[in-house]
Parts: structure tokens; sequence; C-alpha cells
């Protein structure tokens, strides 16, 4: 039988990244806006934390000494500041200047990934290390920090308090948003926004305020999902490419939630937890049956996906104008 | 105050200067770009990229070999983008391909002649990648199941698969690799025309490319998938069978994926890869959509972004960049030319406030 008191830690740190990249994705095509470019957002906030927190542990003599907080929001603010720099690109695209989103998402993955490695290596080469990666210990440390009680209390604590104060954060605004959309006027104008621009307009709602709004912001919290990568889950060590597919996996995500962030807190679990199940099936000598293992939680969403068009629901269908560029003179 | 407006259809030559204006434009920061990261004069840099792409016969034939490639797989993509059916699963079409033939070379490699071996081949490679296209095509067209996202899944379903099937034949065991298949008797081996090895590549895919402007058109098939791109209810109005087209249109798509993928695993590398398709399937939704889904004109648009590839390759080998600068240049020039389709589609006017308010 699986371990579950060290499988589900483990599914829950898996799944951290892909709450925060599902959740910045469903507030972005909640406003129309199909972003595939989350994949290479998360990158660039993974790679910009890096290379403040780098900066600031080697401008320090000795790096255990370094100052907690500024420790935790220089690389908070360098990520969200990279994150949003791409949301800007994205949204100067498709809104102001009305290109294909699919294209223009696809761009930036490449663009992104790129710079991601890019400035990984370059940083690697900078240490002069014989390994190709980064470590930033020290750094990492202070975003491990767990509740002091947490581990006097047993299982129980390992399964809910073991965790970086960033986990927190996620679930925390997963649900913020969640309450947004849902409860208040500005997710109301939001989701109008994404269903059908041509009456949010004439409703007098501003759809390039909102558009970029949202997908700036979208961008910015998956951006901290890079960051929650390579600080917490890998202990502060960039290597290129580690992070992997993660972003498509968030982006399937937000199929598989239906377009809702409370949804995606349970949902990231179970999909992280099917991302590591390879590791905890036991297979013996038989190692490509975990590669087999490794394709769950791609045919999961397409099982949901193909069952949410079955069922054909209006509340659980895609927001209606997703991904088309709106014009208002276009009629 | 700035007045947007839509353009009339803009003549093809003032189209296609703004476009290279906006390459022109890319390249200038591009070359900005390197000179702030190594140092080095810009012209050097232009020097070392048209170098990496043209420099030697061997350069010439990779560039022209990677282009044919890149080729194949945005002309797979195109009928189902002028249906507009995001294909994004040119990636996962590819490997099934790619797989399907490199089980044929390994399977009957021993057993049956040569030539029955690459027929086997081409059939179920272009068998595999249409099937891997259908299967979203079946529920769009029956329950309109979200293509893009579906064929984004499917390819790292595909991924899997081929992860798997490379442990099961990997050589010698343990190494998770295949390594080249058939290296002494060289069965399942596409033939080689003369000394080129990349020759048939290159002829196979020009051949398509022509077929495809043809059949795109100057067939009824491809008149039908022009009028469901256009609007699906004024097909429907018209007689056409719409999901009848989508099936169909992808199966098609699929099969040059597949086609693509057995050119590379049966024509080139002779191995099989997870990466083996190399971000094709993603690259050539970009290569198609500059290109306007037109074949003669995608040509070029290939050429290019593999030249960009191949020059941002040879700065970083240079210079001692690592290799993944090629795709910040390459994310910065699609940048540029993703931004100026705008101007070509609009008009944009520059008025004076004080006019706008008068007139208000």
């Amino acid at each position: 039988m699986i371990d579950l008191v060290a499988f589900i830690p483990r599914a829950v740190a898996q799944s951290i990244p892909l709450l925060f990249g599902s959740t910045g994705e469903i507030i972005t095509e909640k406003s129309g806006n199909l972003n595939l470019g989350i994949p290479g957002v998360m990158y660039v906030g993974g790679i910009c934390g890096v290379i403040g927190s780098f900066l600031y542990e080697s401008s320090l003599a000795d790096p255990s000494q370094m100052n907690k907080f500024l420790a935790v929001l220089i690389p908070v603010a360098c990520c969200l500041i990279g994150s949003l720099l791409m949301g800007l690109l994205y949204c100067f695209l498709t809104v102001n200047l009305r290109a294909n989103q699919n294209v223009t998402g696809l761009a930036m993955t490449t663009f992104g990934v790129g710079f991601g490695n890019f400035f990984g290596g370059s940083l690697i080469k900078l240490t002069g290390a014989n390994i190709p990666t980064i470590s930033l210990g020290a750094t990492s440390k202070v975003f491990r920090t767990t509740l002091p009680f947490a581990g006097s209390m047993g299982a129980f604590g390992k399964i809910f308090f073991s965790y970086g104060f960033l986990a927190y954060v996620a679930i925390a605004i997963a649900l913020a948003s969640s309450y947004v959309l849902n409860r208040t006027r500005v997710g109301l104008q939001l989701r109008a926004v994404g269903e059908d621009p041509a009456t949010a307009d004439a409703a007098g709602i501003n759809i390039t305020r909102y558009k970029y709004v949202a997908t700036c912001l979208g961008c910015m919290i998956a951006g901290l999902g890079g960051l929650y990568y390579v600080m917490d889950y890998a202990n502060g060590i960039w290597s290129n490419d580690a992070f992997g597919d993660r972003g498509w996996l968030a982006i399937a995500l937000v199929i598989f939630t239906i377009w809702r962030p409370s949804v995606a807190i349970p949902a990231s679990i179970l999909f992280g937890g099917l991302y590591i199940l390879y590791l905890f099936i036991p297979t013996g000598e038989n190692l490509a049956i975990k590669e087999l293992y490794k394709m769950l939680p791609y045919v999961v969403t397409i099982i949901v996906l193909v069952f949410s068009s079955l069922r054909n629901k209006r509340e659980n269908q895609p927001p209606e104008s997703l991904g088309l560029p709106y014009f208002r003179e276009d009629r | 105050m700035i007045h947007i407006s839509k353009r009339k259809e803009l003549p093809l030559g003032q189209a296609l200067a703004i476009r290279l204006g906006a390459i022109v434009l890319a390249l200038v920061v591009c070359g900005a770009i390197t000179t702030l990261f190594t140092g080095l004069n810009p012209i050097s840099v232009y020097g070392a990229m048209i170098n990496g792409a043209f420099g030697s016969q061997r350069k010439i034939w990779i560039l022209l070999q990677e282009t044919a490639i890149l080729l194949c797989v945005s002309l797979a993509l195109t009928p189902a983008f002028r249906m507009k059916f995001w294909n994004l699963g040119g990636e996962g079409q590819i490997l099934i391909g790619g797989l399907a033939s490199a089980a044929c070379m390994i399977l009957f490699g021993n057993t049956l002649p040569n030539g029955v071996v690459i027929l086997l081949e081409i059939v179920c490679a272009i068998a595999a990648g249409a099937i891997w296209a259908f299967i979203p095509a079946f529920f769009k067209a029956r329950w309109n199941t979200n293509e893009t996202l579906f064929t984004l899944m499917m390819n790292y379903v595909a991924t899997q698969i081929v992860a798997y099937f490379i442990i099961v034949w990997e050589v010698p065991k343990g190494s998770g690799q295949i390594g080249i298949i058939n290296q002494s008797t060289e069965v399942g081996w596409l033939p080689q025309i003369g000394t080129y090895k990349y020759l048939l590549n290159i002829v196979l895919v020009a051949l398509l490319t022509v077929l495809m402007y043809t059949y795109l058109n100057y067939s009824k098939h491809g008149y039908e998938i022009s009028v469901v791109g256009e609007s699906a209810n004024t097909a429907r109005y018209a007689g056409i069978k719409v999901d009848r087209v989508i099936m169909r249109t992808l199966l098609l798509s699929g099969a040059i994926c597949g086609f693509a993928g057995l050119l590379l695993v049966g024509g080139t590398n002779h191995t099989i890869t997870t990466t083996i398709s190399g971000g094709r399937g993603f690259t050539a939704v970009m290569v198609a959509w500059l290109a306007k889904f037109n074949p003669a004109v995608m040509t070029a648009s290939s050429l290019l972004l593999v030249f960009m590839g191949r020059g941002a390759g040879e700065i970083s080998t240079t210079y001692g960049l690592n290799q993944s600068f090629g795709d910040i240049l390459t994310g910065i020039i699609l940048f540029f030319i993703i931004g100026v389709e705008f101007f070509i589609t609009y008009r944009v006017r520059f008025e004076k406030k004080e006019k706008e308010a008068t007139n208000d």
C-alpha cells in the first residue's frame, strides 16, 4: 500500500506550482484571454527570483547572516516584476494590437523558456561551479521555514504544516480569487468581459482595462508558481529545464476545474499526486510502466474535457469569447 | 487622439514591405541585445549569424533539411488552421508517427526484406499520425469539445507512450535510449539520393508543398475547408457536412505530421527519442500563421525561422553563450512579426485633441 504520510506532503508540494499557474490562468481566461504563454511566464518568474536572490546573496560576505525579510522580499519582488512585464507584453500584443492569442502565447513560451535557461546558464557560468546548477541554500531555507510547532505534531503536522509560506499564499490566493470572481461586482464585470465583450462594452465596462488587469495579475500569480518551485520545492537549486512541463499541466488544470479557482485547490493536489504516483507504485523491475503512469494527469484532463462537453451544461463551459480579440467597430 | 479603423485589403507589395520592415527592426533589436550581452560590435554578430546558417556546404544542407522538416509540419497544420481548428498537437502526431516507423524498423528489421519494411513504415507512420489527430477531431465534430486544449494534452500522452517504448526497446538495457536502429543492416532506412543525405527529405517536402497548394486552392475539399473556416453555419446552409469535413481534414493533417515523423526517424536520425520533434509542432503553428496559411509563403517563413535558430545557435557557440540565447532572439523576432500584423489589418491615424473637441 502507498505510505500516505509520505505521499500526501509530496503531492501537495508538487501541486503548489500547478495551483499558482492555474489560478493565474483562470483569472486570465475569465477576461477572454487564452494565455498559452503561462509556461514561459512561470520560467521567467522563477529565474527573476533566482537572479534577485543571487545578487543579494553574493552581495553579502556571509549568506547565512542575511536579513530574513529582505531575503524573501527581493526574490518575490523580482519575480512579480518579471512576470508583470510578460503580462504587459501579452496584453499589448493581443489587446492593443489584436494579435492572435494562440500564436502570441506560444511565442511567449518560446521566449520565456529561453529567457529562463539563458540566464540560468549564464549565472551558472558566473559561479564557475562544476555542476550545472545554481544553489541558493540560504534563501531557500528562509522560504522553507515552517511553523515552529509543525515538527512536534506527528503525522498531522506533516500533512498540514510542513510547507513553506508560499504554499499557504497559493491557497489563500485561490480562495480570494474564487470569492472575487463569484461574489463581487468586479468579478461579475470581469466574467461579462470574458463572455461577451460587446455587451459588457455597451454596459459601460472598460474592456481594455479589465483585460489588462486580469491578464497581468494572472501572470504575476503564475510567476509565483515558478518562484515556489525553485525556492521551496527544489531547495533553492536552479537547473535548466528542471521546471519541465508543469506550465502546460497548469493550463490543463484550468479545464479540469471547469474555470473555478476554489476547485483548483483539491484538483491541483490530485494532479500533484498523479504526477508523482509513479514513484510510489511498486512496479519492481518493470521501469517502463512508470512512464505510462506519468501519462495519468493528461489522460484525466482529456476525459474531463470530453465529459464537460458531453454534458453541455451552460455553467461548465469555457468563457464564450475565449481566445477572440475584441474590436469595438467589428460587429 | 488615436483613431483606428479596419483597412481594405492591402496590396501585397505594401504588406510585404511592412513585414520586411518589422523583420529588419527585429534584427536591429536582436543585434543591440546581443551586443549588450557580449560587448561585440553588431556587424560581427550578424556576420556570425549568416556564417552559422550559410557558412559551409554542410551548414547549408542542414539549413535546408531543417527548413524542409519544419515546412512539412507547417503544411500538415495548415488545412486544420484554415478551418479555424487549432491543432496544437503537431508535436504528438510527429512523435506517434516516428514511433510507428521505429516500431516497424525494430520489429521487422530482421524478418522482412528492406523494401517491405520501408513500405510498412510509411503506411504505419501515416496511419498513426492520422489516428492521433482524428481522436480530438471526432470529439470536436460530435460534441464541440475544445480542440486547442485536447490536442495540447495529446502531445504529452504521446510523449509518455514514446518514453515507455524507449525503455522497452532500449539498447543496451538500462541506458534509457534506443541508439541507431539497424545500424549494420540499414534496414528500414529511407534510401539516399546519391551522396546527399538530406536530398530525399527536401525533394519530398517540396513535392508536398505543391500538392498542398493545389489541394487547398483548386480542389473541392479545399473550398469546403475555407467555407467551414469562414462560418460553420454558412457551410451547413450550403449543404456541406461540417463534421465530416472536420474529421477528414484532421485525418489529413495528422497523416502529414506522421509523415514528418517518418522523415525524422526513417530518413534522418534512424532512432527515436522523446524530444525528436524538437518543438516543431509549436514552431510550425507560428510558421503557418505568419504565412497567413499560404503554402508558398510558408517556404519563406519556415526558412526565416530556421535561419534565425541556426544563426542564433552559431552566436551562442562562437561567443560562449548558452544555446537558449537562440530562443530569446527567435522570441523577440516573433513578437515583432506578430505585432506588425496589426498595422497591416488596421489603419492608425493620429489626430490632434483640439480637433476632436470641436467635432464633439
